[in-house]
């Protein structure tokens, strides 16, 4: 026969200091795991989210990254742009699209300091090929002219970068003409302005740092990548828009290795604490116990009951500490990424998955923390346990 | 004092419980000892001999935007500046680096006539300076690395260039050791600046090195060169060559923040158990309070024992934390350095009085409550208790 749940509530309900106690100490732990996993769940989908699935990243060899690359103004025109199988834009050009991009150095409210950002300049058919960019506040900056759009992320943590302010680039100030707000999180972490206009104020000649292609299809996308591949002028690393994006989301392992590690040796602490409180409940129930002996539930009933009334406090705990980080969802934070030495904003996510993980780790707190006071429990003699005061 | 026995008696009545807290504060408080410890190397500590006196120019921006090589004869020209170098990292792919971590070290090209002026506190024989600074292609490697990677004088490395396109060939001549730094490899810049030239790049800089001539004088160096530079198409940011290894982590977030938020919520959580256990073991004690009342025990001297055990109890805990603590702070040194300051990672002093601080108040806090309202019980109620 099962011992009913109202039992153990009750019981917990009766020490409320301790349960609160216990499950708060299991709370904090289960929060600084959560805390951690929302932050790279969070950097996960911005860069996951980020990426068209049929476009292409063209870089020199053994670059890695956009910002190391460089492609030249020839070789894109000559043996990049008019490969078959690169889509047309509804003007009749190939979706193909060179791309400079360079960091710099701004304060934010956040670090007066200055973090490190990115910097891209397109050409006109770069905002045609970022359809889902869409202009927020402001317009388009004008080709020619020293202006530039920034992202939507920038715009909110750079104060210096919003609208209408002149923010100093190389040699000289340009105007913020536009806020843009893109589909991929990643884009929201750039400024934006014309390619030229960048080349000559950074002194890059010819060179750009990468090409931007949308094939026509994933048939077309495989046999475009083949031939890329085997040109032997051009010596590219060719990457889908997704797999390079997908690449940076390591940048947050460190901390999630920390925060991993913290959380594992302050579980140990509260497994401790769990035993404690539970070891004190079967001392101060002995009579209890004895009489619920007596009764005639047997050890197993007693065995399950208390390993389910401290399952309960985890429970609690798990609840209390997803509670404390609830707060941190959805907050945005910037991250260096390794392969850029820019900072990239995204937003702490609590997904289902972490709140799961988290509930996980804290029922498994309080089982490993249960069961041996409940054995402890189940094994008492009903004699000496109706004897004990 | 002469309660002394009696508190210990007390502590070691109910063993398990004992145990078990003991476990866990000392757990938490090891935690919390690496992590202030951490915080401590990374952010209060001051950088060994022989590098007080370095300082790093880098572009504003980051190590991978670049700087004119002339701004070199502009920093010589800043008074208090002893000697400066070019000084530029080297990514690169040695044998199968690019899937194997097992053969990274870092690599650097710097001006062979004054590394080891800049570098002074560097032991290498006479004759492999000689030997490196005559050969184009030659490096030296450090200690460490060559004993990691088996390089011997006379040894042929090949490194695959990444971020330059550029393949080198080097001839190792020489091995030095240092006490901060065996770990690196360095070749001639004037190798590097001849690989620019076949690619038609201009000649740049990644960073100058310099050598102060006293401390005194380094704050106003550091404002010499980033306000002269300021407005220039590459401007910079100068530090100590001990806080540019720093500049790598801020690359991480807000690594200040993150290790604050932590530390509290695992001094938060010690005080949670502590306080659980206390207020436990001494509502079990009540009616024995109400005994040792009737023996003619005062209110304060019940108060002190009962918060001596508590604080015995957070010490012992304390103790066996900070041992632990020590030796992950040793492990620790031990793995890849991300920054030069985890070498050192110690529990200084000063770490050690905060954290013994801190238990001692959390054994005091954790207690006061329940020890004060049992002290205050009167006899006939403490006797007659039953939880």
């Amino acid at each position: 026969m099962k011992i009913p749940l109202s039992y153990n509530l009750r019981n917990l309900a009766v020490r409320r200091t301790t349960t609160i106690m216990t499950a708060f100490g299991i709370g904090l732990t289960v929060a600084v795991l959560a805390a951690s996993m929302s932050l790279t769940a969070g950097l996960r989908e911005a860069f996951r989210s980020t990426g068209h699935p049929l476009q292409l990243i063209l870089m020199r060899k053994g670059s890695g990254a956009e910002l190391s690359s460089q492609v030249s103004r020839e070789s894109f025109n000559e043996a990049i742009k008019y490969r078959p199988g690169i889509a047309r834009l509804p003007n009749g050009e190939p979706a193909a699209s060179p791309e400079l991009v360079n960091t710099v150095n701004l304060p934010s409210t956040e670090s007066p300091d200055g973090m490190n950002l990115t910097l891209r300049g397109i050409l006109p058919v770069g905002i045609t090929m970022r359809e889902e960019s869409k202009i927020k506040l402001g317009r388009w900056f004008e080709f020619g002219k020293r202006e530039i759009v920034v992202g939507a992320d920038i715009a909110a943590r750079y104060p210096d970068a919003g609208l209408g302010r002149k923010v100093k680039l190389g040699r000289g100030d340009w105007l913020v003409v536009g806020v843009y707000e893109s589909a991929y999180p990643a884009r929201n972490s750039e400024l934006v302005g014309d390619a030229n206009q960048l080349l000559a104020e950074f002194d890059r000649g010819p060179y750009f740092s990468s090409v931007l292609l949308r094939a026509q299809d994933e048939v077309a996308m495989q046999a475009l990548v083949n031939s890329l591949n085997t040109d032997q002028r051009l010596q590219l690393d060719i990457l889908t828009e997704k797999e390079y994006y997908e690449r940076q989301s390591s940048s947050g392992n460190l901390i999630q290795y920390v925060g991993t590690f913290v959380a594992i040796i302050m579980a140990v602490g509260s497994v401790f604490a769990a035993m404690n409180t539970m070891y004190a409940a079967v001392a101060r129930r002995s009579k209890e116990i004895g009489t619920l002996r007596v009764l005639g539930f047997s050890r197993r009933s007693i065995l399950a009951s208390f390993f389910i009334e401290s399952m309960i406090l985890a429970l609690f705990g798990g609840i209390a500490g997803l509670l404390l980080v609830l707060p941190l969802n959805g907050l945005t934070t910037g991250i260096g990424a390794d392969a850029t030495f820019a900072e990239i904003a995204f937003r702490l996510r609590l997904t289902p998955g972490v709140a799961l993980a988290s509930m996980g780790f804290a029922l498994v707190v309080g089982a490993i923390g249960g069961l041996l006071p409940a054995f402890g429990a189940a094994r008492k003699q009903i004699l000496t346990a109706l004897r004990d005061i | 004092m002469r309660f002394l026995p009696l508190i210990f008696k007390n502590a070691l009545r109910n063993r398990r419980r004992s145990f078990l807290t003991i476990s866990s504060l000392a757990l938490s408080i090891c935690l919390l000892g690496v992590l202030t410890a951490l915080y401590a190397a990374l952010f209060h500590s001051s950088p060994p001999p022989g590098q007080e006196l370095r300082l790093v120019t880098r572009h504003k921006v980051s190590i991978t935007n670049v700087m004119p090589t002339w701004y070199k004869e502009k920093i010589r020209a800043v008074p208090g500046v002893k000697e400066v170098i070019i000084w530029q990292w080297f990514g690169g792919w040695y044998k199968t680096e690019e899937r194997d971590r097992q053969y990274f070290f870092p690599r650097f090209a710097a001006e062979s006539d004054r590394l080891f002026a800049v570098y002074p506190e560097w032991e290498i024989p006479e004759d492999q300076k000689k030997a490196f600074q005559a050969d184009q292609t030659g490096c030296i490697v450090g200690a460490d690395l060559a004993k990691a990677q088996g390089f011997k004088i006379g040894d042929k490395i090949n490194i695959k260039g990444s971020f330059f396109p550029i393949n080198l060939e080097l001839t190792v001549r020489g091995i030095y050791h240092s006490p901060q730094d065996s770990d690196s490899l360095w070749f001639q810049f004037k190798y590097l600046e001849r690989g620019f030239e076949s690619l038609g790049w201009p000649n740049f800089a990644g960073t100058f090195t310099m050598l102060a001539d006293s401390p005194e004088s380094i704050p106003g160096i550091i404002r010499a060169i980033d306000t002269q530079f300021a407005n220039s198409e590459a401007p910079t940011r100068t530090e100590t060559e001990y806080a540019f290894g720093l500049s790598f982590l801020a690359f991480l977030g807000n690594v200040k923040m993150i290790l604050l938020s932590i530390c509290g919520a695992v001094t938060f959580t010690i005080l949670l158990v502590a306080a659980n256990t206390m207020a436990m073991s001494v509502r079990e004690r009540v009616r024995e309070v109400g005994v040792l009342k009737t023996l003619g025990f005062t209110q304060r001297k019940i108060l002190l024992i009962l918060l001596g055990e508590s604080m015995a109890i957070s010490l012992i805990g304390a103790g066996i934390g900070l041992v632990f603590a020590q030796g992950l702070c040793t492990i620790l040194r031990q793995a890849p350095p991300v920054v030069q300051q985890i070498k050192t990672l110690t529990i200084e002093p000063a770490v050690l009085a905060i954290l013994i601080a801190i238990s001692l108040i959390l054994g005091l806090a954790s207690c006061i409550v329940p020890a004060w309202n049992a002290s205050r019980t009167s006899i006939l109620d403490a006797l007659g208790f039953t939880d």
